[in-house]
């Protein structure tokens, strides 16, 4: 069970702070039962949306990214669902992202090193070469 | 290849495949410095193929507009997320259109990435669907 879940949704911008940690925390607590584990909360701050959301015009960003299976999404977004304070919600699935991230930063990493090696050994020459002239003339 | 394995030199069967394999990969798998799939050759062909739309021998015509390169291949951004509202937000018309790709230049694996990524970001109202004007 390693898939990573993207989770963000937009909550009613008249919440306050406590009763959005409250909604948080009651999440936090559903999410091991289902079998699953939160690795980060974000809380992204209030921010004008693109476009009218049941009669809102500006919303509050939380960003949850959430390790397990999809039996814990779906008991996330069924609990969304059902919240009244929240008024959007999208779940993107990125561990097969990450795997293609890391792959292509893991390639980048070796080239840099092989063409590293030779870089490194030239400005050595370069740098010694001229230095010593100078110093007996 | 048929009368090379029926020829009677079971010495000469174990030379001639082994030099051979040895040539056939590496000048398509060792050589190319532009790694897998973010390779820096496609917006070249991209370029060249996708001129003006007529053959340059038209007259008095502009001829070929700068070449546009793709933006993600020259700054080797790999990860085109919903969350950047801003950097997608270059590659959406005023009126919330996705730009074709041939007026951005971007290439066509970036495209399609950008377009999921523009979809995602529409939907959790980052971007609009469709904007002020038009």
């Amino acid at each position: 069970m390693n898939r990573t879940y993207e989770l963000m949704f937009i909550v009613r911008p008249d919440m306050t702070d406590e009763d959005l940690d409250k909604l948080i925390s009651t999440l936090q607590s559903a999410v091991p039962s289902a079998g699953g584990s939160i690795k980060n909360v974000e809380k992204m701050g209030k921010r004008r949306l693109a476009y009218t959301v049941r009669k809102f015009h500006e919303g509050v960003y939380i960003l949850l990214t959430v390790e397990g299976g999809g039996a814990v999404m779906h008991e996330l977004e069924r609990r969304l669902r059902v919240t009244e304070p929240v008024i959007k919600f999208l779940t993107v699935r990125i561990d097969e992202e990450q795997k293609r991230l890391d792959k292509i930063k893991a390639i980048r990493d070796a080239r840099k090193k092989v063409s590293a090696q030779p870089a490194a050994a030239a400005p050595e020459e370069a740098a010694t070469a001229p230095a010593g002239a100078p110093a007996t003339a | 290849m048929a009368d090379e394995t029926k020829a009677p030199a079971p010495a000469a069967s174990g030379d001639a495949p082994a030099p051979r394999e040895a040539h056939a990969p590496s000048p398509r798998f060792g050589e190319r410095p532009s790694g897998d799939r973010p390779g820096g050759d496609r917006p070249r062909f991209g370029g060249g193929g996708r001129g003006p739309g007529g053959p340059p021998r038209e007259g008095g015509r502009k001829f070929f507009r700068r070449k546009k390169v793709c933006k993600f291949c020259v700054e080797k951004i790999e990860n085109i997320n919903y969350k950047d509202y801003r950097m997608l937000g270059q590659f959406v018309a005023e009126s919330g259109k996705i730009v074709p790709r041939r007026l951005t230049g971007v290439c066509s694996p970036h495209q399609h990435r950008l377009s999921n990524a523009i979809k995602q970001a529409r939907n959790i109202a980052l971007l609009p669907f469709a904007g002020r004007a038009s």
